[in-house]
């Protein structure tokens, strides 16, 4: 089967994030960039499908041309071919990314490749969080969608997927083609081997540069929210501090 | 303003997250400060919030709209639509915007939520708002009236896009509302203002970010039935199993977690936060880290990727706190910190810290809290 896996290029942040003084952007100058865990599980799945099934899996992704490495990234776990739909440092939106995506997909089939049985994405993006490239694809190309998958089980046309809602397990049946935007949790993903990175770093990845336009949401700044949280009082070194703490947990009305 | 909001509902009450979004719809539909009076002629009255609830109309929280100032009610009512199906939901959004000309569209940040309104933005053509704290509405725009926010220089201030491309869309006619927006980006950690000229406006409420608040309207709510034809196309996917998984405390609804990261170690090491957990009744949650190394299972990770939760307390035990992790506590009310690194990030969101090892601190907590137990 044939697997497209669309993921985002994002800055890596731990412990702190940092906006440039134009308030433009994340402050990228000391980290480096990832995918999202979503996505790093979806790349997973579709590899762990193509080992069971046969077939293979292609990853795109719509950014800058530094997103090469993370289009490698998922080359050396596994995916066969790489696109990169390539910005000129224009914020794409949703509906402009969806637009680009779904085209590309129609330029497969018409160039005569098999089209694709499952195109997956995160549930969202790390750093926008706008839960719906996905779903717009899934319009675009007139295919089911459904998100927030921890678990596909395939069938022969067909798969049963599911996930959770309000501590319930539901699942749905959906026909292929079909979009998913999956959830970490679905799978654990694998570290590379050494042959898939040098595989990763020899590969050839297709681009073209779709055309940007705006959309009725636009950006003006970013701004790192102000903390309530005042810096913890500190109740003591090691287990000297146990009865403080037991004197706390009791305030707060939680010992039994 | 018309201003619709989904309203997610169970055991025969709204939840959490919907009491939130229709405390926010009925922030956006507030009418305008001094100056500016509504026009005449309007559909519904000033601040007045119209709820959609799927199911019958005899079980819906009715009363309990009103308590959050719905005055109006649709219920969709239709035996093809007794499981949910994200497609038909959305579809049933459209004709409802339709036959209310609403302007703008609500619904909670939920997996539900965003799903439905990501299908109606596919629907309606128009963009999908994730994750919105506030919306208010942008001043100079009225129907016709010049300098309407369809113009690059409508709203005083505003930018043009990015690259100085106008900011404009295609067809941002006139009567398009413009909303100034905050939302979230990376679950919260970093704050969005943002430009929305969008009829109908679609959002989803960040429900950690937003208080539900009570606003009693006099009387009950209006419930008009809305009986949807729902073509076979769009039922295609709907929920067809559903199935409770074991019992236990959940850990996006327990009073107190027990958290661990890599200073717990390895797998071995959770025991001990388990018996504390149980010992107060509550449920343990983990790092990323410890899910990606396979020490614990994806279902007990707090997190932006994992479970969000909201408990009276949460003791976090060698957890660094990466952006990541502190996204899923926004909602925590108190959060006491066991870590050897007093410069750890996650002591500047925590209330109270004990600097040392949690392989010696928890068991003499667990034996601190079994000896008072016994002795009172």
């Amino acid at each position: 089967m044939e697997i497209l896996v669309c993921v985002k290029r994002v800055p890596m942040v731990g412990g702190k994030i940092v906006v440039t003084p134009d308030g433009q952007e994340v402050d990228t100058r000391l980290s480096g960039f990832t995918i999202s865990p979503h996505e790093e599980c979806a790349v997973e799945e579709a590899v762990q499908l193509v080992e069971r099934r046969g077939g293979s899996v292609s990853v795109l992704t719509v950014g800058p041309p530094a997103a090469a490495e993370q289009l490698r990234g998922a080359l050396a776990l596994g995916a066969g071919r790489a696109i990169l739909l390539q910005t000129d440092g224009s914020h794409w939106g949703p509906i402009a990314t969806a637009e680009a995506i779904a085209e590309a997909v129609r330029a497969r089939a018409s160039n005569g490749h098999n089209p694709y049985d499952l195109i997956l994405f995160g549930n969202e993006a790390a750093d926008t969080g706008d839960y719906q490239v996905g779903v717009r694809v899934a319009h675009l190309l007139g295919l089911p969608c459904v998100t927030g998958i921890k678990n596909i089980e395939m069938g022969e046309d067909s798969a049963r997927v599911r996930r959770e809602y309000r501590g319930i397990q539901e699942g749905f049946e959906v026909t292929l083609p079909a979009v998913l935007t999956v959830k970490e949790g679905i799978n654990l993903p694998r570290y590379p081997s050494f042959p898939g990175r040098v595989r990763a770093k020899k590969a050839v990845i297709e681009q073209s540069a779709p055309s940007w336009h705006g959309e009725g949401l636009r950006m003006r700044m970013l701004r790192v929210p102000q903390q309530e949280r005042r810096r913890a009082e500190i109740l003591g070194q090691g287990t000297g501090a146990v009865a403080s703490l037991v004197r706390v947990l009791d305030e707060l009305g939680v010992l039994p | 303003v018309t201003v619709l909001c989904l309203v997610e509902h169970e055991s025969g009450e709204v939840v959490d997250a919907s009491a939130a979004a229709l405390t926010f719809a009925r922030a956006m539909a507030q009418p305008l400060p001094p100056a500016v009076s509504w026009p005449p002629g309007g559909a519904a009255p000033a601040g007045a919030v119209t709820a959609i609830l799927f199911g019958a109309a005899d079980q819906l929280p009715v009363r309990t709209l009103a308590v959050y100032g719905v005055s109006d009610v649709y219920a969709v009512e239709s035996d093809r639509l007794v499981s949910y199906a994200p497609l038909a939901w959305a579809r049933v959004l459209a004709e409802l915007i339709k036959a209310s000309s609403a302007d703008a569209v609500v619904a909670a940040g939920t997996d539900r939520g965003n799903e439905v309104l990501a299908h109606l933005g596919a629907i309606t053509g128009e963009p999908m708002v994730a994750g919105c704290v506030s919306a208010v509405r942008a001043t100079a725009e009225f129907a016709g009236e010049p300098g309407a926010p369809s113009s690059t220089s409508g709203t005083p201030g505003a930018p043009s896009g990015p690259d100085g491309a106008p900011s404009g869309l295609p067809g941002a006619a006139a009567g398009h509302q413009a909303w100034q927006i905050v939302r979230q980006r990376w679950a919260g950690s970093l704050l969005e203002d943002a430009e929305l000229d969008a009829s109908p406006a679609l959002l989803t409420v960040a429900y950690d970010a937003v208080a539900a608040a009570v606003a009693p309207v006099a009387g009950a709510a209006r419930v008009r039935i809305h009986t949807p034809a729902v073509s076979g196309d769009d039922l295609a996917v709907r929920v067809i199993e559903s199935a409770k998984p074991s019992a236990g405390v959940s850990l996006a609804t327990a009073r107190v977690v027990v958290g661990g990261g890599r200073g717990v170690g390895g797998p071995e090491g959770f025991a001990a936060l388990e018996e504390l957990a149980g010992l107060l009744g509550g449920a343990v949650g983990v790092s990323r880290v410890v899910t990606s190394q396979g020490w614990r299972p994806h279902t007990q990770q707090v997190g932006q990727t994992g479970t969000r939760i909201a408990p009276e307390l949460y003791l976090a035990c060698g957890i660094s706190g990466a952006i990541q992790h502190m996204a899923g506590c926004l909602g925590a009310k108190h959060i006491v910190v066991i870590n050897t690194d007093a410069d750890a990030p996650i002591i500047g969101h925590a209330d109270y810290a004990v600097i040392g090892d949690l392989r010696e601190v928890i068991p003499a907590l667990v034996a601190a809290i079994r000896a008072r137990a016994g002795s009172s």
